[in-house]
C-alpha cells in the first residue's frame, strides 16, 4: 500500500516510540514505589531471554497473548472493540476442559484437534451473545462483553464449587487430566532430539498460536469474508450498499474474535495446568487489548507485540521475586500504559515525525 | 418481609445507589459534551484509593474528599487530552484508562503502605460517618417512623446526602444556564457551537472537569465514607453499571438517576436473597445471585429500545470544517 | 462610514494555495455597501476559498482584506463575527434538537441563567424578523422545521449576531424555485435596510434574478466583474467555462419496449418513522433514460435505495423482467440480475477511502465469478482489471494501489461509473453524478450515460441540476414529498413547467 509515510516509518517507528514512551512512564511509576528503572531494565531483560527456560517462559506467556491479541483485532477489523476475551479464554477453557475429561486414553492427535474445536465453539459462543445484542439491539458491545466477562467468572465459579470440583478437593479446580491429553512441552521435544533444555511451560500451543496468527492474516487480507468484514468496518454505509450483509459479517467478526480467546484453554489448560483452575485466565483477555493496539490489529504485529508482553510478564515475574514491593499488577498498569500511547494517542507522535519526515526528503542527499 | 426487612433493603438501595447515581451525573456531563464516558471505573477507582491515602495520612475526611476529586478530575482531563485533544479513540482511552488505574492502585498501595495493595483501615474520625438526625432517640421507639427516621431518611453519611442535592442541581445546570446549553449543544453539533464564536475543546474539557469531580465524589464515597479504606478492584463494574445506566435513561440526569435506584435495588436485594430458599427454585447458587447486577445490566441495555438518541456528536472527533 | 464611497468588502490580490494547487490566486474585487453581489464560478473555480478567509477559516499566504476601507485580519469565526460578517453555509449549522431561540441565544446567553439570555432572544429576533420579512416560528425545534424555515434561521441568526455583511453560500441549492424567490425577497429587503449581501453561487439565474453585480472566478482567478444589468446568462457562462458550451447533441428517440425494471407501489418509512417514499409506481425500459427532478429530501434519496434493495419497503414490490424481486437479501439478487448504481453520496456509500483502488472497484461485485475463488479474493486478476479500467475511463493517476481517498473527486466518480458501468448493467441507478466532479470529467460521465443508453441499458438519474436533467433524460419525473407530482416528456419539459411541479402545483404544469 501507497501512504503518505513509508511503511517502516508508519509501522515500525511511530509504534516503537509511542512504547518507549509508556515504559518511561512506566519507568517513573517504578521509581515511585522505590525500585531503580535500570536495575529493573537489566532484571527484566534477563529473566525474559537471559536464559533458555526464561525465553520458554516469554513464549508460553506470549502463546496466550497471540490468542487474546487476536481476539481483539478481527472484531476491530469490522469496527467493534471486544473486551470479552476474559471471559471467552474462560468458556474455551471450559471446553477444552469437556474433551480432555471424556477423551482419555485416545491418541493426543485425535484428542488436539476435538479440544480445539470445542475452545473455538465455547469461545465464539460466549462472544455470540453481546454480538447479537449489539447487532439486533444496539447494546453497547463494550458494556456488554465487560458484563460477560463477569458473568463468566460467575459462571466459572459456580462451575468449580457445585459441579465439576474434583471430590475431596478444597479448592475450586477439577482433577487432572487423563495424562494422555497433555500436550508436549517444548523441552520434551528437545530432549527427544538430543537437546538439553531447562523445563519451561511453553508447549505444542505455541505453534497452534502462530498458526492461528497467519491464518487471521490469510483470512483478513484475503478471503471473501475479510474483505466484507474490512469493508464493514471501514464504512458500514458503503458496504450495506455493496450488498454486504452488515450485520451477519459484524456478527462472525466478534465470534472468530471469541474462537481465538477460547484457544487460551488450549494453552493454559491443556498445555500446561492440566486441569481447569479458577481464575487461570489471569487477566490476559485485558493484556490482549494492549497487545491488539501494540500490534495495530495486524496479526504479524500482535505476535511481536505478545512476544513483548510476554517478555514483560516473565521478566516481571523475575522482577517480584527480586523486590517485595513489585507484583503482577505493574504489568496491569503497563497494559494500561501500551493501551493509552500506543492506542487513544497514537497520533500524538504522527503529525511530529511526519513533518519531520517530509522535511528530512526534501533535503537534497 | 416485615417493615424492618424492607426499610433495611431501602435503606442500602440508597447507599449502594449513591456512588453510581454520582458516577453517572459525571458521565452525564461529559457524554452530553459528546465525549464517551468510558473512564468512569477507573476514575472512581483512583478516587477511592487517593481519598483513602489522604485520608490516612492526614486524618482528614475534607482533605481526603478533595483528593478523590482531584485526581478524578485529572484522569477525566487526561481522557480530554486524548480524545479532543489529539482526537484519539475515546473507547480506547477511556479502557486505558481504567486498565492503568486498576494496575497502578495496588501497585502504589502495596508499596506505600504494605498491606498487600489495600489502604490501612480507616478511623471514624478520618472518614464520613452515618449522620444521626435530631430526634433520633425520640422516634426510636416509635413503629413505622422509627426505623424510616432513623434508617431510611437518616443514618447515611453526608456523601449520599449530597449526591441527592447533586441531582437537581445537575439538572438545573444542564437545562436552566447558559453552560448546559453549551454543553448540550456541543455534543449535538460542535460546527454550530464553532460557528458561535465558542471554544469547542473549551466546553468539552469543562464538562470534562466537571465529571472528574462529580466521578471523585463517587469513589471517596466507597473508600471513606461507605467503606473505611481502600480494596483492590472495590469498584467492582459500577462505573460501567453507571454507564449502562445513563444508556438506560437516555441521557437524562431523572431517568437515568431512576436507573441507577434500580441498579441499587437489584444489588440491595442479591445481599438479601444469598441462602435463601424461594418458592419453587430453592436455594438459587450464590453465584448466580451474584451475577444479577451484571445479568440486569446486560438485559436493561439490550431492552432498551428506539426513541432515545445519544447525543449526535458523541465519540467523534471535532474537526473544523468550512 | 467614509460616506458610502469606501467599499464595504474590498479583496486585494488575495493569493492562497494548498501544497501545489493555487485556489485563489491575485484576487480583487470590491464589494459596495448595501448592494447584493454575486461571486460566480465552477466547482473548484475559488471561489469557497475565498469566503472562508474572509470568514476566518483560513488565511491568506498573500493580501488583503478591508472592511469600509480598514485593513482587517480574520483569524476565526469569532473574529468574523466581531467585525459584522454573517454567514450562511451551503449545510445549515444549527443544533437539530434545540429550538430556533436556544440556536439565536447560543454562544451570547449574557449571563449564567439562560431564562433572561432567551427573553433577549426572542424580542430582539422579534425585531428583525419585522424589520426584514423573515417569518419563523421561534418555539419550533429546528429538527422538525423544512429546509426554507431552516435557511431563514441561519438568516436570523447571523442578523441576531450583529451581521452587516451576509454571506450565503449556495444558498438555494435545497430550495423549490418558489422558496427560491422567497429568499430573494428577503435579500432585497436586507439590501434596501442597508446590509450588504455577497451571494456566492454556480447558477446564473440566480445571478440574474438577485444580485447588482457579479464577479466571475476561473480556476483561482477573477476573470470578470461586471453589473449585471450589462451582461447575459452566455456572457457569463462562456467567461465562467472559459470557451463557449457545445450544443446539446441529438437525442436518440426511444423504442418502445417492455419495463425491465417495474416498480409497484413502493413505500419507504424511514427509521423516524417517517414515510419518505408514498406509493410509487415507476417503469424503467430498456434504452430510456428517466431523470428525476425535485429540490433534495424529497424522498429521491430514499427511493433510489428502495430501487436497489437497499432498504426494507413499507409496501409495495419490485418486479425484475415480470418476475417479482425476492424481499430477503434483495441488493444481492439485483445485482446478480445486472443492476448498476452509482450513488449520491459517493464518499459514503460508493466508496472506502483507506481501500486500495482495485478494492474499491470490485466493491459490491467480490463475490461475482472471476473477481473470487471459493471463498478466496483473486487480487492479481483485480488488479490487472482495474488498470485496464483505469485507461478507460481515464482515471488518474493510473495506479491501482494507491489509496481511494487519495483520488481527487472527480477520478473517485469515474473508478465508481467504471465499476457500474463497466459489466453492461441493464439497469443503472444514478445518483449526482456529478456533484463536486470537474467540468471535462462531468462531458466523460455524461457522454458514458449516452453511450449506454443506445446500448440498451434502462436509466433512472436523479439530479438536483435541472440542466442536467434536461440534458439526458428522455422522461422527467418531478418528485415531492415522496410523490410524483407530474411526468413530462423531454419534449414538453421547460424549466416553468418544471419548477412549478416542483413546487408541488400539478395540473397548470403540463
Amino acid at each position: 500500500m501507497r501512504r503518505d509515510l513509508p511503511m517502516l516509518v508508519d509501522y515500525v517507528l511511530i509504534p516503537a516510540l509511542n512504547l518507549l514512551l509508556a515504559f518511561l512512564v512506566g519507568a517513573i511509576v517504578l521509581a515511585l514505589i522505590g525500585v531503580s528503572p535500570v536495575a529493573a531494565l537489566g532484571t527484566l531483560l534477563d529473566g525474559a531471554f537471559g536464559s533458555l527456560d526464561g525465553l520458554g517462559y516469554t513464549l508460553y506467556y506470549a502463546t496466550t497473548f497471540i490468542f487474546t491479541g487476536l481476539a481483539v483485532a478481527i472484531p476491530y477489523q469490522a469496527g467493534l472493540f471486544n473486551i470479552g476475551g476474559e471471559g471467552q479464554a474462560m468458556l474455551g477453557g471450559l471446553g477444552v476442559t469437556l474433551v480432555c475429561q471424556a477423551m482419555g486414553g485416545y491418541s493426543l492427535w485425535l484428542v488436539l484437534p476435538l479440544a480445539i474445536v470445542a475452545a473455538v465453539t465455547f469461545g465464539a459462543a460466549w462472544a455470540a451473545v453481546p454480538a447479537i445484542l449489539q447487532v439486533k439491539r444496539g447494546s453497547h458491545i463494550v458494556i456488554t462483553t465487560i458484563m460477560f466477562n463477569f458473568l463468566a467468572a460467575a459462571f466459572m465459579t459456580y462451575l468449580l464449587i457445585d459441579a465439576l470440583r474434583a471430590p475431596g478437593d478444597p479448592s475450586p479446580e477439577t482433577g487432572a487430566f487423563p495424562a494422555s491429553t497433555a500436550l508436549p512441552y517444548a523441552h520434551e521435544w528437545a530432549a527427544r532430539l538430543g537437546l538439553a533444555m531447562e523445563e519451561s511451560p511453553l508447549n505444542l500451543s505455541f505453534l497452534v498460536a502462530l498458526a492461528a496468527a497467519f491464518l487471521v492474516w490469510l483470512f483478513i487480507r484475503r478471503s471473501l469474508l475479510g474483505y466484507e468484514i474490512r469493508a464493514t468496518g471501514l464504512n458500514p454505509s458503503a458496504a450495506t450498499y455493496a450488498a454486504i450483509p452488515v450485520g451477519r459479517v459484524t456478527v462472525l467478526a466478534v465470534c472468530l474474535g471469541g474462537a481465538c480467546a477460547g484457544l487460551v484453554g488450549i494453552n493454559e489448560v491443556m498445555g500446561v495446568l492440566h486441569r481447569l483452575v479458577l481464575g487461570f485466565t489471569a487477566g490476559a483477555g485485558i493484556v490482549g487489548i494492549a497487545v491488539a493496539l501494540m500490534g495495530r490489529n495486524h496479526p504479524f504485529g500482535i505476535v511481536l507485540a505478545a512476544i513483548l508482553f510476554g517478555a514483560l510478564y516473565q521478566g516481571g515475574a523475575e522482577l517480584a521475586f527480586d523486590y517485595p514491593q513489585v507484583t503482577r499488577d505493574i504489568i496491569v498498569v503497563m497494559d494500561g500504559l501500551v493501551i493509552l500511547f500506543c492506542g487513544a494517542l497514537e497520533n500524538m507522535l504522527r503529525v511530529p515525525v511526519t513533518r519531520a519526515w517530509a522535511r528530512w526528503r526534501t533535503v537534497p542527499a | 418481609m416485615s417493615l424492618v426487612d424492607v426499610v433495611s433493603v431501602l435503606a442500602a438501595t440508597i447507599r449502594l445507589a449513591t456512588p453510581l447515581v454520582l458516577a453517572t451525573l459525571g458521565g452525564l456531563f461529559s457524554e452530553r459534551a459528546g465525549i464517551v464516558a468510558l473512564g468512569l471505573e477507573g476514575m472512581m477507582l483512583a478516587a477511592a484509593f487517593a481519598a483513602a491515602c489522604i485520608a490516612h495520612v492526614t486524618g482528614s475526611a475534607w482533605l481526603a474528599l478533595a483528593a478523590g476529586m482531584g485526581v478524578s478530575m485529572a484522569l477525566s482531563l487526561i481522557h480530554g487530552f486524548a480524545s479532543v485533544t489529539q482526537r484519539g479513540d475515546q473507547v480506547v482511552s477511556g479502557m486505558a484508562l481504567n486498565i492503568l488505574v486498576a494496575g497502578l492502585c495496588p501497585t502504589l498501595g502495596l508499596a506505600w503502605f504494605q498491606q498487600g495493595g489495600q489502604t490501612p483501615a480507616l478511623g471514624h474520625g478520618e472518614r464520613f460517618m452515618p449522620i444521626v438526625l435530631p430526634f433520633a432517640d425520640g422516634v426510636a421507639g416509635v413503629p413505622v417512623l422509627g426505623p424510616i427516621w432513623n434508617s431510611l431518611i437518616g443514618g447515611h453519611n453526608l456523601i449520599v446526602y449530597l449526591a441527592a442535592l447533586l441531582l437537581p442541581l445537575s439538572a438545573w445546570l444542564l437545562y436552566r444556564t447558559s453552560f448546559g446549553l453549551r454543553i448540550r449543544a456541543v455534543g449535538e453539533n460542535p460546527h454550530a457551537v464553532d460557528a458561535a464564536g465558542l471554544s469547542v475543546a473549551g466546553l468539552r474539557y469543562g464538562a470534562l472537569a466537571l465529571s472528574g469531580i462529580l466521578v471523585g465524589l463517587a469513589g471517596a464515597d466507597l473508600s471513606i465514607a461507605e467503606g473505611a479504606g481502600f480494596g483492590r478492584d472495590m469498584t467492582a463494574g459500577r462505573g460501567y453499571v453507571a454507564l449502562a445506566a445513563l444508556i438506560f435513561g437516555k441521557w437524562r440526569p431523572v431517568p437515568a438517576v431512576g436507573a441507577c435506584l434500580l441498579f441499587a435495588f437489584c444489588d440491595a436485594l442479591q445481599v438479601r436473597l444469598q441462602g435463601v430458599a424461594l418458592p419453587v427454585v430453592g436455594v438459587v447458587p450464590v453465584q448466580l445471585v451474584e451475577a444479577l447486577p451484571y445479568l440486569l445490566t446486560v438485559v436493561l441495555l439490550a431492552g432498551f429500545i428506539g426513541a432515545a438518541r445519544a447525543p449526535r456528536a458523541i465519540g467523534l472527533a471535532f474537526v473544523k470544517t468550512r | 462610514m467614509s460616506g458610502g464611497l469606501a467599499p464595504a468588502i474590498a479583496f486585494d490580490r488575495i493569493t492562497k494555495r494548498f501544497g501545489a494547487v493555487v485556489a485563489n490566486d491575485g484576487v480583487s474585487c470590491e464589494i459596495s455597501p448595501g448592494s447584493i453581489h454575486g461571486i460566480i464560478g465552477e466547482n473548484g473555480a475559488g471561489k469557497s476559498t475565498l469566503m472562508s478567509i474572509l470568514y476566518g477559516f483560513y488565511q491568506a499566504d498573500a493580501g488583503e482584506i478591508r472592511l469600509d476601507g480598514q485593513a482587517v485580519r480574520i483569524h476565526s469565526s469569532a473574529d468574523a463575527i466581531r467585525l459584522g460578517i454573517g454567514m450562511v453555509h451551503q449545510h445549515f449549522v444549527l443544533v437539530e434538537p434545540f429550538t430556533v431561540l436556544e440556536n439565536l441565544a447560543l454562544g451570547h446567553e449574557g449571563g449564567l441563567m439562560l431564562q433572561p439570555g432567551l427573553d433577549r432572544a426572542r424580542a430582539e429576533a422579534r425585531r428583525i424578523e419585522a424589520a426584514y420579512g423573515l417569518a419563523v416560528d421561534l418555539d419550533a425545534k429546528v429538527e422538525d422545521l423544512a429546509v426554507g424555515a431552516r435557511q431563514r434561521v441561519e438568516i436570523l441568526k447571523a442578523l441576531y449576531r450583529g451581521a452587516r455583511i451576509l454571506i450565503l453560500d449556495e444558498p438555494t441549492g435545497v430550495l423549490t424555485p418558489d422558496e427560491a424567490q422567497q429568499l430573494f425577497q428577503i435579500l432585497r429587503r436586507l439590501k434596501s435596510e442597508g446590509k450588504t449581501v455577497l451571494l456566492i453561487t454556480h447558477k446564473l439565474k440566480e445571478i440574474m434574478a438577485a444580485t447588482d453585480r457579479v464577479t466571475v472566478m476561473r480556476a483561482g482567478r477573477v476573470v470578470g466583474d461586471v453589473a449585471t444589468s450589462g451582461t447575459t446568462e452566455a456572457d457569463l457562462a462562456e467567461r465562467m467555462v472559459g470557451r463557449k458550451l457545445a450544443p446539446l447533441p441529438d437525442r436518440v428517440p426511444v423504442a418502445p419496449a417492455a419495463p425491465i425494471l417495474r416498480a409497484e407501489g413502493l413505500s419507504v418509512i424511514d427509521a423516524g418513522g417517517v414515510e419518505r417514499v408514498r406509493g410509487i409506481d415507476l417503469d424503467l425500459r430498456p434504452g430510456e433514460i428517466v431523470g428525476i427532478a425535485g429540490v433534495s429530501g424529497n424522498g429521491q434519496s430514499e427511493l433510489m435505495a428502495a430501487l436497489a434493495g437497499l432498504t426494507p419497503l413499507a409496501a409495495g414490490r419490485l418486479v425484475w423482467a415480470g418476475v417479482p424481486v425476492p424481499a430477503e437479501d434483495t441488493a444481492m439478487a439485483l445485482r446478480r440480475l445486472g443492476l448498476g448504481h452509482i450513488p449520491e453520496d459517493r464518499h459514503k456509500n460508493g466508496m472506502i477511502g483507506a481501500f486500495e483502488a482495485w478494492e474499491t472497484s470490485v466493491l459490491g461485485y467480490h463475490r461475482d465469478v472471476g473477481h473470487g475463488q471459493g471463498a478466496w479474493l483473486r487480487p492479481g486478476f483485480i488488479r490487472a482489471l482495474t488498470r485496464q479500467r483505469m485507461v478507460d475511463y481515464d482515471v488518474r493517476p493510473r495506479d491501482e494501489r494507491l489509496r481511494t481517498a487519495a483520488f481527487s473527486g472527480g477520478n473517485q466518480q469515474k473508478l465508481i461509473c467504471a465499476r457500474e458501468m463497466a459489466r453492461g448493467p441493464k439497469v443503472l441507478l444514478v445518483g449526482q453524478p456529478t456533484r463536486g466532479v470537474d467540468v471535462g470529467a462531468i462531458e466523460q460521465i455524461h457522454a458514458r450515460l449516452r453511450a449506454l443508453k443506445a446500448a440498451g441499458t434502462a436509466i433512472l438519474l436523479v439530479s438536483v441540476e435541472l440542466d442536467e436533467i434536461l440534458a439526458l433524460a428522455d422522461r422527467i419525473l418531478v418528485m415531492v414529498d415522496g410523490r410524483f407530482t407530474g411526468e413530462l416528456d423531454r419534449s414538453e419539459a421547460t424549466e416553468r413547467a418544471l419548477g412549478l411541479l416542483m413546487a408541488g402545483v400539478r395540473d397548470e404544469a403540463a
